[in-house]
């Protein structure tokens, strides 16, 4: 017997999201502990330098103030971490502590902790500590610090490079001198950050009398933070708990290991007490990661037909002064030379990577890793290539996409891809557009003087990664997840599952599923997130698995429990549980659908009369399973973007008119989850695309750490999104699910460089840096 | 981003506003809406020992005519200046330069003459009331005094305002016969700051325009008054030739700050775009 697919499917809304409206989200910032510290933090104010003194007893006297720490005191707490990984080869980092020992390397590097029962009389005290900096030379730009001679930005490496590689395939040359146009162009993609609307958030909290440690932390990954704290503090794993309330978005800044939450873990371990520290805005800015920062210079070599032959791509990625801890700063430029030309037929291949430190915040895994990056590229020398042809950007990509029925294909960079839909997608993009029309509109206005464009971006999304993706090279991050269903006395269930919610619909999509398995309503599944103590271990929610592994996990335990629940209702019944299903809250004859008894029946003889089981009747109501994907490494999604643009080519302004998505992701859970997924997710790559950016100075200070300055994508200017889906579900799982998180953002960008480009094209100018500022077009424009 | 710790008082009375002030040795600050004072002090750019807070005043609010001139409270909230008739007829470009100021929730505490007051040389206010010639009323322990707006805007958050006066009330000129006006600006997100704005007013009369008041903002330390520019257009009619000579009066009247996310020659550029489009505009209003 199979289970029905009632909810799954369905278009639940959001469990939690009438909680937060009404005012009763639970954040870490709501959780006031007795005798609960503030912390507040001195950061170096210059990029690289020494610190000759440090005196920090007029702040240790201040009104409030509790403790203050520095480097001296609070690091020898603490085993470093250093942010490398075995299987990137080669790769180096120095090693990190909490606050900074001698030298201080980049602006916003914490150097004092204090302690106070306020954070307004810790950050009072903050202006009394005496800090004098011996300023050294910064290393601020990537390509000048790789030069023979540039110092180092750290401390104990001996140069700037932390990892270079390269991929080739044997036919390169061959497809470079064999080909009839070669277009090549050179990208500046600039650093931005997350900015969540929760900023980072935590609270340690060590009860000396157990020896238990409690921290209430904002991220995605707490059974990762446990393992961290646990190894690093010296503490049996099981006197560590973490637990992630709810969490104002994450989108892959959460789950990296800053100097912050150790100083905060390591203060409440020294002082027995509970310590908080929450990330004002500024100081997010100069410590949360930054994102991308790529320079990238590539070409493309076709036929005379328009067939892709080849790319050859070089990739130098500035990662501040160390690697991240623990899954690195390497994972980025990776999946970059890695995606290049992915979506396509392409044979060969050559791709350089150079990972590079500076005295900058660090960068790290962001929403759509690498993907933004190597979609823009390709599609924009696609677009060229296509204009050298003459061909138009649809036909091009027409002929080069993988065929629908030519898998499973493996790309010219040894991704392997099971089934996708590219085809299928591009011609459903061109309808969904009406792309016909508004060519002919286009060609109209431009009449008029009005310069619209039309921008189109293939591309594949990594979704439920195996241990191929950190466990290799060593790293304490779990592929697996674990989820316990179990039916309540009352006939309603619960789940308990490692996989974690920051806003984006886990727990309902896990009720929707399990719902499924028990023949209830997801409104009966009381679904439990975020807590190592009380859910199983398991990878949590990140590089979109939340949906394909955590999904999986959750149908395979409600499964199993259906069958315990089978088993029972077998013996009451006198039944063959072959012959018996789950639907309407109770067990029913699968033949007739007739109801035979209900789920609170079963719940109460489990447990209250479990005397009147026959013998040998196991009377179980819990469940536990654990998955980890087997089959293909990574389930790739695909699907094709496209924007719609007007330059304004006097002020360089850009309106955005619309953008469309035609995606697959499989098998789909949820379709409102899904589509909000996609749509944040594009205005995740629509802002770095023309607005948000962290800018420096070439003394290695940012100049815009503010919201004033730092411009988020703001409603008013952004495009409606109209979504389109195909679904090619995976045949590695029972659920066929794919993940669907940063498909949005992979895309986006791509899609509006090509429609600037396309808007500038009869002017001559092109652009091939982000943001797309109006500086950047009025430059390329020739006004400036 | 706590401020430090500060005394909070209320004034009933611009006179008790005042006393306050001296009675703490000028080591406070005035605040009418709060939406510029209080991220200052949450980012620690000033620390008063006390902050008066000006808005419980009942002097400082209203909005009459009188003896030829619209008398505007400085308490008077930007979402007011959008809607209140005798501010449309008589001081259109603070209606008109009110939707470019940030966002509803903003405009429901920010006050007028605490934008003035402020005089961030990129915001709107500003450059509207210099447009528009208005005159303001400032109180001081002496008496009252009216200082037209082209004196008024010293520097950059500098105005003719002296340690421990108040700004009390803004007075515009009634509207004459065949004034126009316009107002633009070029922001990157609506309801920022603008990169370049421009407010116009003018007097459409039968030999070419009269009066013709041009006030940029966001194109130095404080809002401009484009005089060559005026001169361009003043007894001319408000044809392309004409726009065109004020756009290059402009390279005469602005001397805008060189950055390298925002070059002189930028600004420059955008200010002579949009004056051109906001001149157009007050074509059509004509």
């Amino acid at each position: 017997m199979t289970a029905g697919n009632e909810h799954i499917g369905q278009a639940h809304r959001r469990g939690n999201a009438l909680r937060h409206l009404a005012g009763r989200g639970r954040f870490v910032t709501d959780l006031a502990l007795p005798r609960m510290l503030h912390a507040a933090f001195v950061r170096s104010p210059m990029a690289r330098g020494r610190i000759a003194e440090l005196d920090v007893s007029d702040a240790a006297a201040a009104p409030g103030v509790v403790r203050v720490f520095t480097a001296e005191t609070l690091n020898k707490t603490c085993a470093p971490w250093t942010g490398t990984l075995e299987h990137f080869a080669g790769m180096k980092s120095a090693p990190q502590n909490i606050l900074a020992e001698g030298a201080v390397l980049w602006a916003g590097h914490p150097v004092t902790m204090i302690l106070a029962h306020s954070r307004a009389e810790a950050e009072d005290a903050c202006e009394l500590v005496l800090l004098d900096i011996e300023e050294e030379e910064a290393v601020v730009d990537g390509d000048a610090a790789l030069l023979d001679g540039a110092a180092p930005a750290s401390e104990g490496i001996d140069s700037n490079l932390c990892f270079r590689t390269v991929l080739e395939t044997p036919g390169l040359d061959d497809a470079f001198a064999s080909a009839a146009h070669v277009v090549e162009e050179s990208f500046t993609f600039g650093r931005h950050t997350a900015v969540t609307l929760e900023p980072r958030a935590v609270i340690a909290d060590f009860d000396p009398s157990t020896g238990q440690l409690t921290v209430h932390q904002g991220t995605q990954t707490p059974y990762q933070f446990q393992d961290v704290y646990a190894r690093h503090f010296g503490l049996p794993e099981s006197k560590v708990r973490v637990i992630a309330p709810d969490v104002g978005g994450s989108f892959g800044m959460k789950l990296h290991v800053y100097n912050e939450e150790m100083a905060t873990v390591a203060a409440s371990l020294t002082l027995g007490r509970p310590v908080r520290f929450v990330a004002d805005r500024l100081e997010s800015f100069v410590s949360d990661i930054h994102a991308r920062d790529h320079r990238v210079t590539a070409r493309m070599a076709v036929d005379a037909a328009g067939t892709i032959l080849a790319m050859d791509v070089d990739d130098m990625t500035q990662i501040g002064a160390f690697s991240t801890y623990p899954r690195t700063s390497v994972a980025e430029g990776n999946q970059v030379i890695r995606l290049m030309g992915a979506p396509y037929r392409m044979p060969d291949y050559r791709g350089r990577l150079s990972v590079v430190f500076q005295n900058k915040v660090q960068t790290s895994q962001y929403r759509a890793v690498g993907h933004p990056i190597a979609c823009a590229v390709t599609e924009a020398l696609v677009d060229r290539a296509a204009e050298q042809l003459d061909l138009d950007p649809f036909e091009i990509r027409a002929r080069n996409l993988v065929a629908d029925d030519a898998y499973p294909h493996v790309s010219a960079t040894g991704y392997q891809f099971e089934k996708l839909s590219h085809q299928t997608s591009l011609a459903k993009l061109r309808q969904l557009m009406d792309y016909d029309t508004l060519r002919s509109e286009q060609a109209e206005l431009r009449r008029q003087g009005i310069y619209r464009g039309i921008g189109i971006a293939p591309f594949v999304e990594i979704t439920n990664p195996g241990a191929a993706f950190y466990g290799v090279g060593g790293a304490r991050i779990s592929a697996q997840d674990g989820a316990v269903v179990r039916l309540t006395p009352g006939g309603d269930v619960q789940c308990a599952i490692s996989v974690t919610e920051q806003g984006q619909g886990t727990e309902t999509i896990i009720a929707q599923i399990v719902a499924d398995q028990l023949g209830v309503t997801p409104d009966q599944v009381k679904v439990t997130t975020g807590d190592t103590d009380t859910t199983p271990s398991g990878g949590a929610t990140w590089a979109c698995r939340g949906a394909g592994i955590g999904g999986e996990t959750a149908l395979r335990a409600g499964r199993r429990l259906q069958a315990q629940i089978l088993a029972i209702a077998g013996a009451v019944l006198q039944a063959d549980p072959a012959t018996l299903a789950l639907a309407g809250g109770a067990v029913i004859d699968s033949g007739t659908g007739r109801e035979r008894i209900t789920l609170a029946e079963i719940g109460r003889i489990a447990t209250y009369r479990p005397d009147t089981l026959p013998e040998g009747c196991d009377n179980s109501l819990s469940a536990v399973q654990h998955f980890a994907p087997t089959g293909y490494p990574f389930d790739f999604t695909n699907g094709i973007q496209a924007s719609h643009v007007e330059v304004d080519i006097e002020t360089g302004v850009t309106r955005l008119l619309k953008h469309w998505v035609v995606e697959d992701c499989g098998r789909i859970i949820n379709p409102l989850l899904v589509d909000e997924q996609i749509r944040g997710g594009v205005v995740q790559g629509l802002g770095p695309a023309f607005f948000e950016e962290c800018l420096y100075d070439d003394m290695g200070q940012m100049t815009n750490a503010s919201l004033a300055d730092y411009l988020v994508p703001m409603a008013g200017e952004m495009p409606d999104i109209e979504i389109a889906h195909v679904e090619t579900p995976t045949l590695d799982t029972i659920l066929g699910a794919k993940g669907v998180g940063e498909a949005g953002t992979a895309a986006a960008g791509a899609a509006a460089m090509n429609a600037v480009n396309d808007a500038l094209r009869p002017l001559g100018a092109r652009i091939s840096q982000t943001p797309m500022t109006p500086l950047r077009i009025l430059t390329a424009l020739g006004h400036v | 981003m706590k401020s430090p710790k500060f005394d909070y008082v209320r004034a009933g009375s611009v006179a008790d506003a005042m006393t306050a002030y001296a009675e703490a040795d000028g080591d406070a600050v005035f605040v009418s809406g709060g939406h510029s004072v209080v991220p200052s002090l949450a980012l620690r750019l000033q620390a008063p020992a006390l902050m008066i807070d000006l808005s419980a005043i009942e002097a400082l609010s209203g909005i009459d005519l009188r003896d030829g001139w619209l008398r505007i409270g400085a308490m008077t909230r930007h979402a007011q200046a959008m809607t209140d008739p005798l501010i449309a007829t008589h001081a259109p470009l603070f209606a008109a330069a009110a939707p470019f100021v940030a966002h509803p929730a903003i405009r429901n505490r920010g006050t007028l003459g605490g934008s003035l007051a402020h005089a961030d040389p990129a915001s709107e206010f500003p450059a509207a009331a210099l447009a528009m010639r208005a005159e303001l009323e400032i109180a001081s322990a002496q008496g009252i005094r009216r200082v037209p707006a082209d004196d008024f805007f010293v520097d950059i958050y500098e105005t003719a305002i002296e340690p421990g006066e108040v700004l009390q009330a803004i007075h515009v000129p009634c509207a004459v016969a065949g004034q126009m006006v316009a107002f633009d600006e070029i922001a990157r997100r609506r309801g920022d700051y603008a990169m370049v704005g421009a407010a116009v007013q003018a007097v459409s009369a039968g030999e070419g325009l009269q009066d013709v008041s041009i006030a940029m903002f966001s194109v130095g330390n404080r809002p401009v008054r484009a005089a060559s520019a005026q001169v361009a257009l003043t007894g001319r009619a408000l044809d392309a030739p004409a726009i065109a000579a004020a756009q290059a009066a402009l390279a005469d009247d602005l001397d805008p700050p060189d950055d390298p996310q925002f070059p002189a020659s930028m600004r420059l550029h955008l200010a002579r775009v949009l004056l051109g489009r906001v001149l157009a505009k007050l074509e059509t209003a004509a």
